[in-house]
């Protein structure tokens, strides 16, 4: 069995008294499109939170047992949170862009984490990452230009590259085109489709046909457990559980 | 038919109060107008706005209003300096840092800073801090700007405070996701992205803590000396527009070329007020959107 990059080992998550992961046990490989699907509340957005410990942000949160990525226990005490944020990047459900310059949200990240100080190799890197997420030819001329008034599906792609403008391994998505339209849904999936050559995915998405379509392994949750876990074709086609088929195929959700 | 009625009498009574707050402010200003313009007849507009002596009961008598000016533009300056790292400081940290039930106790602990009557605070700057800062720095005297600054620095406190801390709130909270999601620290994120976002708001709060300290009259009257000379240093005794207005009112003769150019300098008060006021309605607004 290959090495997983992402792996958790009997992880339960309170939200105070409440249960929201049980014993979930997940492997998620390298190179791949990992889609998270299941009825809301299921905990998927739960889980996806728990790769870069965002749920740390939420009061009252507890977390069992293990979370290894690359073999490392990410929810041990000694794990440095800044360099786990950035390994493991994030996109929400909404783009969230800062009310800053489209050079500025890029060279934020950067700046942060001190990668690089030179002028010109910041405006390389920023050119780099503008030029995967298909923003360059856009935008090479208005960098300077205020983030907020990109088009939704602009500044979607420009949150995925101010994540992958900090060379992460493993990029997550919180249903990231669910404030989009179907246009730019599929162009968000199709650069996904490319980021997945150099970058580990994982896509949280409610919406069944995005993960038939771009995903190459599909986990269906339901009430915080991880139903089944299998090749996408294979839970499309063929799934093992009855709770599975049954979502699927639309019968409740 | 009734239902009617009484439906119109509301709003015409609604309408009348809006229409009265406004009519009120340009009657108060007309009334200022009017009364400088008397004084402007006898006594030229000019001498006013850049005479440097203030010397209302010599004969002749001089009204330069530059000394006062000057006064209460070095008390505000002062005021402003000390307290807005300190208020907006003390916003992030309501804001952000503070846990819950420790922000509640401090947000009444700041309204109640808010409700302490100048007149208390002036008390103060006379028996406590005038004397203080007369040993400290040796000045003849304590009664100087400096005393005045302080003091108007803590009244304009609360007003930065609490809204700046608005502003500071109302920064979407998916900004702070986004910035500890790429790996940010609490502090990088307040002040790199939280801060700019909010920096129109705090902007605003500055302009309406200035708005503040500009028009009061009670703690300058009775802590910076009052001596009308053009000021070097906040450490010399000096006056604002307001202190000479309300320590002089009362010894005037009414329609006396001195009534009248306090009433001239209540209008170039006012003018000023309006215009930080106006500032701070602009980025208010600037802040909703």
């Amino acid at each position: 069995m290959d090495k997983a990059v992402i792996e958790t080992i009997r992880l339960n998550l309170y939200y105070g008294d409440f249960l929201a992961l049980e014993e979930v046990n997940i492997r998620i490989h390298r190179h791949r499109i990992t889609a998270i699907i299941g009825p809301s509340g299921c905990g998927k957005s739960t889980l996806l939170r728990c790769f870069n410990r965002m749920n740390d942000l939420v009061e009252s949160t507890k977390v069992e047992g293990q979370i290894l990525i690359e073999g490392e226990d990410i929810l041990s005490d000694k794990m440095d949170l800044i360099s786990l944020r950035k390994k493991v990047g994030m996109v929400f459900q909404r783009p969230n862009v800062f009310n800053l310059s489209i050079y500025d949200n890029l060279r934020f990240g950067l700046r942060i984490h001190r990668m690089m100080s030179e002028k010109k190799k910041i405006d390389e890197a920023v050119q780099n990452a503008l030029e995967h997420v298909g923003l360059w030819d856009e935008l090479k001329d208005r960098l300077k230009k205020n983030a907020r008034t990109l088009s939704l599906e602009q500044q979607q792609r420009l949150c995925i590259a101010r994540v992958i403008i900090l060379k992460p391994d493993i990029v997550l998505l919180d249903e990231p085109c669910s404030t989009l339209d179907p246009v730019s849904t599929l162009k968000i999936e199709e650069l996904l489709r490319i980021l997945k050559r150099d970058y580990t995915i994982v896509i949280v998405t409610h919406n069944m046909q995005q993960a038939a379509r771009v995903s190459d392994e599909t986990a269906f949750m339901h009430l915080g457990k991880l139903i089944e876990f299998a090749g996408t074709a294979e839970i499309f086609s063929n799934p093992k559980e009855k709770l599975t088929e049954n979502y699927i195929s639309g019968r409740f959700g | 038919m009734s239902r009617k009625i009484r439906e119109f009498g509301v709003e015409g009574c609604i309408k009348l109060s809006g229409l009265l707050v406004i009519i009120f402010v340009i009657l108060i200003f007309l009334l200022l107008l009017k009364e400088s313009l008397s004084l402007f007849g006898v006594y030229p507009f000019k001498d006013f706005l850049t005479g440097t002596k203030w010397l209302p009961v010599s004969d002749p008598p001089k009204f330069g209003i530059v000394p006062l000016l000057l006064g209460s533009i070095y008390v505000t300056v002062g005021a402003i300096v000390i307290c807005v790292p300190l208020g907006v400081a003390s916003a992030m940290f309501i804001a952000e840092v503070a846990p819950a039930g420790f922000k509640h106790i401090l947000k009444s602990l700041i309204e109640i800073l808010a409700s302490i009557p100048s007149v208390v605070l002036g008390f103060i700057g006379i028996v406590w801090l005038g004397p203080f800062l007369k040993t400290t720095f040796h000045l003849s005297t304590g009664m100087c700007g400096l005393t005045g600054s302080l003091l108007l620095a803590y009244m304009a406190l609360p007003t930065i405070i609490s809204i700046s801390e608005d502003a500071i709130v109302s920064v979407p909270k998916s900004y702070k996701e986004a910035a500890f999601g790429l790996g940010a620290t609490r502090w990088q994120t307040l002040w790199r992205i939280i801060l700019p976002a909010a920096s129109s708001g705090i902007i605003a709060s500055i302009m309406l803590g200035i708005g503040r300290v500009i028009g009061e009259t009670m703690v300058v009257l009775m802590v910076t000396g009052n001596s009308p000379i053009i000021p070097h240093t906040l450490l010399q005794p000096l006056r604002t527009l307001t202190a000479t207005i309300a320590g002089e009112m009362g010894e005037t003769v009414s329609g006396s070329d001195h009534y009248y150019a306090l009433f001239a300098t209540g209008l170039i008060l006012f003018i000023i007020t309006f215009l930080i006021n106006l500032i701070a309605d602009i980025y208010l607004q600037r802040t909703k959107k």
